[in-house]
């Protein structure tokens, strides 16, 4: 049988477009076949904590300040143009309005089309993060080295 | 991003089922019933409804 096409995607902003364009890709690549991977490190884990707003989650004082002011999948700022969080609202009423998938709804087809999630041991550690934090559908918790092994073989994209 | 929906929708048929999906012309009417068939399914028919919406059957193998 012939394997799978592949395709790994390292998910570092936490900007909403950014995160939207993530599961964007790794929806579709995935609907047509493709084995995917998302690596989330640094601002990307902001996107699959259980938490979706801004909450004091982590250990130490300035892990769980730092944290609240990064927030969840909920709270994700635009890149350009975000107005104190108004414009991700706005977009999202804009997406609905011409029946383009919701951040929320790419990302719940990520995981019904069963994507698979990987969160970077090191930026956890700097952001006091546990494996707690984050949804359950997190299958690991990884390194470079494994990464780059899950990766071999396929295409990686860098958001 | 129509395949991953039309995907979505046809992973919770049972083998054998039909379904009817609305596309409008352009990529979606171009990849969806290209990727279906990729995937086994059988693309039974594609018939334009009204403007630019096609209606495409498939059935699960």
């Amino acid at each position: 049988m012939a394997e799978k096409n592949k395709l790994s995607i390292i998910s570092m902003s936490g900007d909403f477009d950014k995160v939207i364009a993530v599961f964007t890709l790794a929806s579709g690549a995935a609907a047509v076949g493709y084995e995917v991977t998302i690596f989330f490190t640094f601002w990307g884990l902001n996107s699959i904590k259980k938490k979706t707003g801004r909450s004091f989650i982590g250990t130490g004082f300035l892990a769980r300040f730092f944290n609240f002011l990064l927030g969840g999948r909920k709270s994700l700022p635009l890149s350009r143009l975000n107005f104190g969080g108004l414009s991700p609202i706005l977009m999202t009423g804009m997406m609905e309005g011409k029946n383009v998938a919701t951040l929320e709804e790419l990302f719940d087809a990520s995981k019904a089309l069963g994507v698979s999630f990987y969160a970077c041991e090191m930026a956890m550690h700097v952001l006091g993060l546990t494996r707690d934090d984050f949804i359950p559908e997190v299958k690991d918790v990884l390194g470079v080295a494994s990464f780059l092994e899950l990766s071999k073989g396929g295409q990686t994209l860098f958001i | 991003m129509t395949f991953v929906k039309a995907k979505l929708h046809l992973e919770q048929l049972e083998p054998g089922d039909t379904t009817d999906i609305l596309l409008t012309a352009g990529e979606p009417l171009d990849n969806v019933p290209r990727t279906a068939t990729e995937q086994g399914y059988q693309v039974l028919a594609s018939v334009h409804v009204r403007d630019n919406i096609h209606r495409l059957t498939i059935k699960k193998p």
